[in-house]
C-alpha cells in the first residue's frame, strides 16, 4: 500500500509515523510537504502529531490552511482513508472534516503517558482488526485534548456509531477518573459518517514496537492496510 | 548613549558589572577610550557566565581526554564516539537566574539554548534532560516556581520534538531565593556531520539566520553573573522570551545546511547574542568579522547598535558558509520559513568591526573578548567554618529507632519531598516522540536505541547537594559516581560526562574554596571511572541575600551498551525471583535523607567514598545486565535500602518479601546512604551463575529475599518493622509530590 504522511511546519511526528509504515510493516511511504499541492497516488493519508505553527492561534488553525489541505479534502470526499493523530486530529476539526472542537486539558497541563482507550465501533476500515469492546492501551501525549462537542452533535455521533475510541479503565468502564483530559464522553477518536476519516488523540503509532512497551496500536495501521487491500 | 568620555567620568562600567581593573584594561587594549556598544560588548563577554573567569584557572584539572571523546570542552558542546560512525554531542546548561524571576520563559529559554548547542554542532537533538533545585515545596512562591519551570521546559521540549527523557527534582531551603534549572541535551550525528563554531576564510559570507533581533534579554549574561536581590523583579526585562515553533525550524534548516556540505562555521546566539557569537568565531580561527547591523532583520524600530550588538533574542544563529552559496543558503531558510541574511564578511585583521546607518560603532580585537582574552582570576580560598562543627558530630549520640517507629519513619521517608515519585513533573514532558525511548522518566537511567545501529545509549543526570554541603569534594566525587551507578544499572558502561557547577559567590573565600574542592572531587571521580569531562557549564553567584546555595554539581552522564534490548529496569518483573543486595549491609547515616526528615538533622561529612568499588561493583552489575542474568537492577541512593527496595517494588507493581540479619544499627541499615550499592533480582535458577560472577568480580552479595505478593515486608531478624500494602504505597507514592505542592 502506498501511505502519505503530510509534514506541516512544527509536525513532529511525522518520522515516527514514517518509521512504523516503513520498517515495521514494509510499506511504502511518502513524506508529503505542506505547501506540496498533490498527494500523489497514495491510498491513505495521515496528518501527524506535533505542533503545527506552533498551536498559535488555535491548535490545527493555521495548518487547515496549507495548500495540502484542498487535496486531503478532495481526496477524503472521494472516500480516501485520512488519519488524524493528536495534532493532526486538531487540523481535521479546523478543516471541517470532523466535528467538534479541543479545548485546553480540564488539568491545564500538557500530559504524557500510557492510557487504556475502549474500541467503541470495531467496523471501521482503522480498527476492524480490534473485538468490539476490546481495551487497547495507546499513550497520549498532548496540551489540548479535551474534545468539545454540542448536545445535538454528540446524539448524531453516538447514533452513527462515530464513538470509535473511549478513554477507560482497567475494568473497561469509561469514567471520569479515567478521563485525562475532560474530553465530552470520553471521546478518545471519532470517525466521520461516511466512515473514512479519523481523528484520534491517542498516538498508535507510540505503541506499534513491543520494545517500547506494547504493539496495540499497530493493528489500527494493519487494519488499514488490510482494508485497503481488500478494496483494491 | 554615553560619550567615552561621559563613560570615564561616570563610572559606567560599574552598572555592567565590570570592575575598575577590567575598565583600565580594555583601555589598554584599545588604546582609547571605549565607547558605550564596545564597553557593552566587554562587560557581557567578560561576565562570569560568559568567560568563567573565576572558574576557568581550575579546569585544568579536568580529565578531558579519552579514546572516545572527538570533541572536548570549549566548543559549543562535546561529542563522543559510541561506535558504528556515530556520535554522540551533549551539553549541560544553566538558566538559574532568568528561571527565579520568570520561571516559565527562564526555563524554557534553557532548553532553547541548550538544543542549539547540539544542532549547531551538526546533531539532532534526540533527548533531554534537566535537574532543578527548589525550596520548600509548601512555600507558595515556590510552587509558582515549580509549576512555572515545569510547564517551561515541557512546552519547550514537546513543541521541538525532543523527548525529555530523564531529570532530577530536589528540595532544600537554601535554593528557596534561588531555584536551580539546568539543562541538558544530547543529539545524534555521524562523526563527518560534527562542526565547529569557526569563522574561517577571508571573505566568506556572515549570515544571521533564524528568528529576528529585538530588545528582549539584553545583559541577560551580566544578570547572570551578579548575586540575585529584591531589585532583581524589575529585571524581567533581562530575561528572554522564547518560540518553541522557531526553533523546530530552525533545527531542521540547520540540519539541512549542514548536511548540504556548505557551512564553514555556525554558532548559536545565546548569552551575549551577535557578539559572542561573532566574537568567538572569529577568535577561534584567528580571523576577523566585519558586519553591519543596519542588515541584521530586526523586530523593533529605532534600535541603536549596544542593542543590537547585546540582544538575547532566541532562535538566532551566526552562519559562515563558503564564499558563493549565499542564494543557497537563503533557499533553506525560506523553505522553513526563516530568515537567512548576509550581514557582513571574515576579514584577515583579526578585527570584529561593526558598522551602523554607515558610521563604524565599534571596533575591537575578536580574540580580546573571546573566553582567552578575558580576565581570569584565582581569588583567595578559605575552607569554610560551618564544616569543622559538622565533621565534629558523634553518631553515639544519635538515638536509634526503636522496632515499632520503623514503619512510621518509612512511610514518612517514601512520601518526603526529595523522594516521593517525580511523576506529576515528567507525565508534562513528551517521554515517547521519535521512538528511542526503551526506558523513560521514572528509572535509573533514561535507554535510548539509535537509528542505524544495534548499540544503546543510558543517560542520567544526578547530584545530592547536601552531600556536597557536607564534603564538597567527596559530595562531587560522589555526584559523579551516583551517575555511574545509574548508568550501570541501566545496563550502560559509563563513558563521559557533562558538568554543570552551580555556586555561591566565588568572590568569597569560602565559596572559592567550596568551588575548587568540587573541581577536584569531580576530576578524582571521571578518572577513576574512566568518564572525561566533555562539556560543561558554571554558574557561580548563585545567592540571595548573601546566603549561597549548597555547591551543586550537576553531573550529566553518557553510557553506551552494546546491544541497546540488553539493558534492565528498577521494575521487579516476576513473583518468585530472588532480590540480591550488591555491596555490604551498612549503617552510615551522616549525609542521608533519613537523617534531615526524620531527626531534622545534617550531620557529619557525608557518606563515604570507594571509587573502586564504585566500578567494580558497577562493572559487575553491567556484565549480569548484559548476559541476560537479573531481571531488575536499581541503585541504593536517597532513603537507603528500604526505600530503595520499595521502589523496585511499585515500579514492578509486585510486593516483595525481605528479611535483614545483622547486628547493624536499624535507622543506618534500613535507611542508611552508604554507596556503591545495588538492588538485583533474579530468577532462581540464575543465582549460581550470578554468584560466580559476583566472586570473579570480587563483589560481596546477599540473599535479601523474594519478589511476590500484594505486599511490601521487611523482617528485621525475628521482627516484622514493615508491612505495607503496595497498592496504598502507590496511591502516595504516586500522587506525594502533587499534594506536597498543593495540586491536588
Amino acid at each position: 500500500m502506498k501511505f502519505a504522511v503530510v509534514v506541516f511546519p512544527g509536525s513532529n511526528c511525522d518520522q515516527d509515523c514514517i518509521h512504523i509504515l516503513r520498517n515495521v510493516l514494509h510499506q511504502e511511504v511518502t513524506a508529503v510537504w505542506h505547501q506540496d499541492a498533490s498527494l500523489d497516488d497514495a491510498q491513505c493519508v495521515i496528518l501527524p502529531g506535533g505542533f503545527s505553527y506552533g498551536d498559535y492561534l488555535r491548535t490545527g488553525a493555521l495548518a487547515c490552511f496549507s495548500p495540502i489541505m484542498a487535496a486531503v479534502q478532495d481526496f477524503a470526499d472521494q472516500g480516501g482513508l485520512v488519519l488524524g493523530i493528536c495534532n493532526g486530529f486538531q487540523i481535521l476539526l479546523e478543516a471541517g472534516l470532523l466535528p467538534g472542537a479541543m479545548l485546553r486539558n480540564r488539568s491545564l497541563r500538557f500530559v504524557c503517558k500510557p492510557q487504556l482507550l475502549r474500541v467503541e465501533n470495531n467496523k471501521t476500515p482503522f480498527t476492524h482488526l480490534y473485538g468490539e469492546g476490546r481495551l487497547i492501551q495507546v499513550p497520549i501525549a498532548h496540551g489540548e485534548g479535551n474534545y468539545f462537542l454540542d448536545p445535538e452533535g454528540l446524539e448524531q455521533l453516538r447514533k452513527n456509531k462515530q464513538i470509535v475510541f473511549r478513554y477507560a479503565d482497567a475494568t473497561g468502564n469509561a469514567s471520569s477518573e479515567a478521563n485525562p483530559n475532560g474530553s465530552v464522553d470520553n471521546i478518545a477518536g471519532i470517525i466521520n459518517a461516511a466512515g473514512n476519516v479519523l481523528g484520534m488523540m491517542p498516538h498508535p503509532e507510540r505503541s506499534s514496537e513491543a520494545v517500547l512497551g506494547g504493539a496495540d496500536g499497530l493493528l489500527l495501521f494493519q487494519a488499514a492496510i488490510a482494508y485497503l487491500a481488500e478494496r483494491g | 548613549m554615553l560619550k567615552p568620555e561621559e563613560i570615564k567620568q561616570t563610572q559606567a562600567w560599574k552598572a555592567m558589572g565590570l570592575k575598575d581593573e577590567e575598565y583600565q584594561r580594555i583601555c589598554e587594549i584599545l588604546g582609547r577610550l571605549p565607547n558605550y556598544t564596545e564597553l557593552g560588548m566587554y562587560a557581557v563577554l567578560w561576565s562570569e557566565h560568559c568567560s568563567y573567569k573565576h572558574s576557568r584557572p581550575l579546569f585544568k584539572y579536568f580529565p578531558t581526554k579519552g579514546p572516545r571523546i572527538l570533541v572536548g570542552p570549549g566548543e559549543n558542546a562535546g561529542a563522543v564516539d559510541i561506535g558504528d560512525g556515530l556520535a554522540i554531542v551533549m551539553k549541560v546548561e544553566s538558566h538559574n537566574h532568568p528561571s527565579a524571576v520568570e520561571p516559565y520563559q527562564g526555563a524554557a529559554t534553557g532548553v532553547g539554548g541548550i538544543l542549539r548547542d547540539i544542532f549547531t554542532m551538526g546533531a539532532r537533538p534526540i533527548a533531554n534532560l534537566n535537574s532543578l533545585r527548589f525550596g520548600n515545596p509548601q512555600d507558595e512562591h515556590v510552587r509558582r516556581l515549580v509549576r512555572g519551570v515545569v510547564a517551561g521546559i515541557g512546552d519547550y521540549g514537546n513543541c521541538t520534538g525532543v523527548p525529555t527523557v530523564a531529570g532530577e527534582v530536589g528540595f532544600a531551603d537554601c535554593y528557596s531565593g534561588n531555584c536551580l534549572v539546568n539543562a541538558m541535551s544530547v543529539g545524534l550525528a555521524p562523526h563527518e556531520l560534527i562542526t565547529q563554531a569557526v569563522a574561517d576564510g577571508v571573505g566568506n559570507p556572515v549570515m544571521v539566520v533564524g528568528s529576528t533581533t529585538g530588545r528582549d534579554g539584553i545583559h541577560g549574561a551580566t544578570f547572570a553573573s551578579a548575586e540575585l536581590s529584591e531589585e532583581n523583579e524589575e529585571k524581567r526585562p533581562s530575561v528572554q522570551v522564547g518560540d518553541p515553533f522557531t526553533e523546530k525550524l530552525l533545527i531542521e534548516a540547520c540540519l539541512e545546511l549542514i548536511q548540504s556540505g556548505v557551512v564553514v562555521g555556525i554558532q548559536d546566539m545565546g548569552a551575549a547574542g551577535l557578539t559572542s557569537s561573532s566574537a568567538e568565531m572569529a577568535g577561534k580561527a584567528g580571523c576577523g568579522i566585519e558586519m553591519d547591523l543596519t542588515l541584521v532583520p530586526q523586530r523593533e524600530t529605532g534600535m541603536n547598535s549596544y542593542e543590537i550588538m547585546l540582544s538575547e533574542s532566541q532562535e538566532r544563529m551566526l552562519v559562515v558558509p563558503k564564499a558563493g552559496t549565499e542564494e543557497q543558503v537563503k533557499a533553506i531558510f525560506a523553505k522553513w520559513g526563516l530568515h537567512a541574511v548576509v550581514v557582513g564578511r571574515v576579514t584577515g585583521d583579526g578585527m570584529l568591526r561593526i558598522f551602523h546607518h554607515g558610521q563604524l560603532a565599534a571596533e575591537v580585537p575578536a580574540k580580546s573578548l573571546s573566553t582567552d582574552g578575558a580576565p581570569a582570576y584565582v581569588p583567595p580560598a578559605e575552607k569554610p567554618a560551618y564544616l569543622d562543627e559538622l565533621w565534629q558530630y558523634d553518631f553515639q549520640q544519635l538515638p536509634d529507632l526503636e522496632l515499632e517507629e520503623i514503619q512510621e519513619a518509612f512511610w514518612q521517608l517514601l512520601t518526603s519531598p526529595n523522594i516521593v515519585s517525580r511523576r506529576w513533573v515528567w507525565e508534562q514532558y513528551d517521554h515517547h516522540v521519535q521512538l528511542g525511548t526503551l526506558v523513560g522518566p521514572g528509572s535509573d537511567a533514561a535507554v535510548l536505541r539509535l537509528p542505524g545501529t544495534k548499540r544503546g545509549i543510558a543517560l542520567t543526570i544526578d547530584c545530592n547537594s547536601r552531600y556536597c554541603y557536607q564534603n564538597p569534594r567527596v559530595g562531587a566525587a560522589l555526584a559523579v559516581a551516583e551517575a555511574a551507578r545509574n548508568i550501570y544499572a541501566g545496563g550502560g558502561e559509563p563513558v563521559a560526562i557533562t558538568d554543570g557547577l552551580n555556586l555561591g559567590n566565588p568572590e568569597k573565600p569560602d565559596i572559592y574554596w567550596q568551588l575548587r574542592e568540587t573541581v577536584l572531587g569531580i576530576a578524582e571521580a571521571c578518572e577513576a571511572l574512566g568518564t572525561p569531562i566533555t562539556s560543561g557549564n558554571v554558574s557561580l553567584y548563585n545567592e540571595t541575600e548573601g546566603q549561597a546555595i549548597y555547591p551543586t554539581p550537576i553531573i550529566g552522564m553518557l553510557g553506551v551498551l552494546e546491544d541497546a534490548q540488553k539493558h534492565a529496569t528498577i521494575a521487579f518483573k516476576n513473583a518468585g525471583d530472588l532480590i540480591l543486595l550488591v555491596g555490604e549491609l551498612g549503617e552510615e547515616l551522616s549525609g542521608s535523607e533519613y537523617l534531615e526528615v526524620r531527626r531534622q538533622l545534617i550531620a557529619g561529612p557525608g557518606p563515604k567514598l570507594d571509587l573502586a568499588a564504585e566500578k567494580r561493583h558497577g562493572e559487575f552489575c553491567r556484565t549480569a545486565i548484559a548476559q541476560g542474568l537479573v531481571n531488575s537492577c536499581h541503585d541504593i541512593s536517597d532513603g537507603g535500602l528500604a526505600v530503595a527496595l520499595a521502589e523496585c517494588a511499585m515500579a514492578g507493581r509486585i510486593g516483595a518479601q525481605v528479611r535483614l540479619h545483622s547486628s547493624k544499627r536499624r535507622d543506618g541499615l534500613l535507611f542508611g546512604e552508604s554507596q556503591a550499592r545495588y538492588v538485583l533480582s533474579l530468577s532462581e535458577e540464575d543465582y549460581e551463575a550470578v554468584r560466580d560472577l559476583a566472586v570473579e568480580h570480587g563483589v560481596p552479595i546477599s540473599l535479601l529475599g523474594r519478589v511476590g505478593g500484594a505486599e511490601f515486608a521487611v523482617e528485621l531478624g525475628e521482627n516484622r518493622v514493615i508491612e505495607a500494602d503496595l497498592q496504598k504505597m502507590l496511591e502516595l507514592w504516586n500522587t506525594g509530590l502533587e499534594r506536597l505542592l498543593g495540586e491536588k
